[in-house]
């Protein structure tokens, strides 16, 4: 097992497009790193760097303190998971999980050890006799998984492994995953474009965009403080609610004002967020997780102080079972800055773009015993401590660490 | 989700009209007959030849091979046993020792040339792989005469050695770009995975690409062996008699009057026996696919 530092690192194609731009990461000894972002976002390109099947134009790549910038994939002690497997077909189980090891000229007493280890540990010792052609989609997984963990590399790399599983397979390879993670705890670099696995699977996730980093932090962190309106609108489903708001200051405290709604910012909010005060009487970008409302009929508990009435009319309702998405309209235009539409791209089980004219269309995730039907008139509540605001003109969270002095 | 209304009694079952229908039966039918049709017109003459070369000389010129059917007394090995008296066992072996070698090398040599166009980067490979196109439009019959001048300073003039390379050579450019488009079709993460489980270029190619083409070498090795076994231009040119082939050696029983036939139909049937029977044995490659399972 190793750590995976990445100093500085670019990748430059031919043509001048800057696949990965600078970038900085430190993977540490048996953390679980997943690599998220849109297509295009350079994560394979980063990936692939650090197996060594891509030069890299720029910076250095250093795997266990050894810098491995020019080291051949081989040399690297590295196992990799491709998207679609990449199981070699003329070959049979077995032999696919042995052919690492048979380079390796490993004598062959233990190739057959840890092949059958590898075998039982995922369930494939009734199918080491089979060609990937006679396997389903999840065995060829599996092996693919297996093939990198009979080498007992010092870490493994995964290209967005289980996105050619149907949904539910993948949510059950999602955990296998975490236990295996688990049980070998080796230094994984994972690859997703789906952000809800990025959340589930990583000790720590990392945000990438056009090459650049955006965010590395662990899940939870992501989703509570996220640096910027991109990856606001990047993690989290439904997305984040953004919405041009003034912050005006009245008796008592400072609201932030939007579309005849005015919601009071607590006191606490302004000492969390340091510089926010200075935003006073000026116009930012709010937004607000679908999950910090509430129904107010539904919510008894939630009626106390930080919690801000907002009376709207419900367009469309979303059961989902333990829950219901309420989408409504809220009277003022879509906030249309770059990271929020690079985010809305990117989010691949987006809503369509609704016919809500000059309107923006919000979502809030409330529990399911609201009684809200589409159509009808509705209250919900908003948890103040959790607005989020952005600088109107960089994007950036306003009062968040990382952008204090920037 | 909504539900598609159901016009349909059979669940799956693709709609087709009633004329469809028929056409698909009829036709279906008549693809047989057809098919039968061709592979008796293609039979018949091989199987003509077969009986002629078992059948004695004077009944040969007396009357048609299919009267032997009825006749079986008139069948005899003799015109075998002629045939191996002209020394006709030693041309055969010059057969197999050029096409043989003709057919390996080939092989050898385009599917690691091939290997190197379509997955090793270096400066000037699509040009130089644009010229070894080009060579495919140029005919043989150009070469003859500076190649028959270049192994007489070489000194290889007549040998087999000779005609082999001149195999080669000619039959490498097609052998290339087949096996080369073939395996730029193989997924690039396949040999990425193999380069991570820690093979070089050559474990690569031995061991992933080249068992992957075995479909594309069988067609190829097939085409090669043929091309070289019925070969008769370039031996003519380029093969001295103790080193002539069957082709040439039956060309030269040829007689101004009179067929000859019980020395050419035995020898023409030997002849074309061997590529039968490896067509045979290699066929299941041509239908099998390879590549299933691979990836996805």
């Amino acid at each position: 097992m190793a750590s995976i530092v990445l100093s500085n690192v670019d990748k430059i194609y031919a043509g001048g497009v800057k696949a990965v731009n600078g970038l900085n990461l430190e993977i540490k000894d048996g953390e679980f790193m997943v690599l998220v972002g849109p297509s295009g976002c350079g994560k394979s390109t980063a990936l692939r760097m650090i197996a060594g099947l891509e030069d890299i134009s720029g910076g250095e790549i250093a795997i266990g303190e050894k810098v491995v910038n020019h080291l051949p994939p081989k040399d690297r002690d590295i196992a990799m998971v491709f998207q679609n497997y990449a199981l070699y077909p003329h070959m049979t189980v077995a032999e696919n999980l042995a052919f690492g090891l048979k380079l390796r000229k490993m004598p062959k007493p233990e190739i057959q050890k840890r092949v059958n280890q590898a075998a039982k540990m995922l369930g494939l010792e009734q199918y080491l006799k089979r060609k990937p052609a006679a396997l389903s989609g999840g065995q060829r997984q599996r092996v693919a998984m297996g093939r990198a963990i009979v080498r007992e590399p010092q870490a493994f790399l995964m290209d967005e492994p289980l996105s050619n599983l149907d949904a539910k397979l993948r949510v059950s390879m999602r955990a296998s995953l975490n236990q295996m993670h688990e049980r070998l705890g080796v230094t994984t670099v994972y690859v997703t474009h789906d952000q809800v696995e990025a959340m589930t699977l990583g000790d720590r996730v990392c945000v990438l965009r056009d090459g650049i980093l955006q965010q590395v932090d662990t899940p939870q962190n992501l989703f509570d403080n996220p640096v910027n309106l991109f990856v606001a609108g990047f993690m989290g489903s439904p997305s984040m609610n953004f919405v041009t708001a003034e912050l005006v200051q009245v008796d008592g405290g400072a609201a932030a004002a939007f579309a005849g709604f005015r919601l009071p910012v607590p006191a606490s909010t302004f000492t969390e967020k340091p510089g926010l005060d200075q935003y006073l009487g000026r116009k930012v970008i709010l937004g607000i997780r679908p999950s910090d409302f509430e129904d107010a009929a539904a919510a008894n508990g939630h009626t106390g102080a930080g919690w801000a009435r907002l009376p709207v009319r419900a367009e469309v309702t979303e059961e989902l079972g333990s829950e219901i998405n309420v989408l409504f309209l809220i009277d003022a235009p879509p906030v249309e800055h770059k990271d929020t539409v690079a985010a809305k791209d990117a989010d691949e089980d987006g809503e369509p773009i609704p016919l809500a004219g000059d309107k923006s269309l919000w979502t809030a995730r409330v529990n399911a015993r609201s009684h809200v039907r589409p159509g009808q008139q509705t209250e919900l509540v908003v948890d103040t401590h959790n607005l989020h605001f952005f600088d109107q003109g960089s994007g950036l969270a306003i009062g968040h660490p990382a952008n204090v002095g920037r | 989700m909504t539900t598609a209304p159901v016009d349909s009694g059979l669940a799956g079952a693709p709609r087709r009209g009633v004329l469809g229908r028929i056409v698909d039966r009829a036709g279906g039918g008549l693809l047989q007959v057809s098919l039968i049709v061709i592979a008796l017109f293609w039979l018949i003459p091989t199987l003509g030849l077969l009986v002629v070369s078992i059948r004695g000389e004077t009944y040969n010129n007396s009357s048609g091979w299919w009267t032997a059917f009825t006749r079986p007394a008139e069948l005899t090995l003799e015109n075998y046993q002629n045939l191996l008296a002209t020394g006709f066992t030693s041309s055969f072996w010059n057969t197999v020792l050029i096409t043989v070698p003709a057919t390996v090398l080939v092989i050898g040599i385009a599917a690691m040339a091939a290997y190197a166009f379509a997955w090793i980067e270096f400066p000037g490979r699509d040009l130089l792989f644009l010229v070894v196109i080009a060579l495919l439009i140029v005919p043989i019959q150009i070469a003859l005469i500076p190649i028959a001048r270049l192994y007489g300073t070489l000194n290889i003039a007549g040998s087999i050695l000779g005609v082999v390379l001149f195999h080669v050579a000619f039959g490498l450019p097609f052998a290339v770009f087949l096996l080369r488009n073939f395996f730029v079709g193989i997924p690039r993460e396949l040999l990425e995975a193999a380069r991570m489980d820690g093979a070089g270029e050559w474990k690569i190619f031995a061991t992933v690409v080249f068992p992957l083409a075995a479909p594309a070498v069988a067609s190829l090795g097939i085409f090669q062996f043929l091309w070289v076994w019925n070969d008769l231009l370039v031996a003519l040119v380029f093969a001295d008699t103790e080193n002539q082939p069957m082709t040439k050696a039956l060309q030269s029983q040829m007689r101004q009057f009179g067929t000859n036939v019980d020395v050419l139909a035995p020898g023409a049937f030997l002849s074309l026996i061997i590529p039968l029977v490896l067509f045979f044995a290699f066929q299941r490659y041509f239908v099998q696919g390879m590549m299933a399972g691979s990836v996805k």
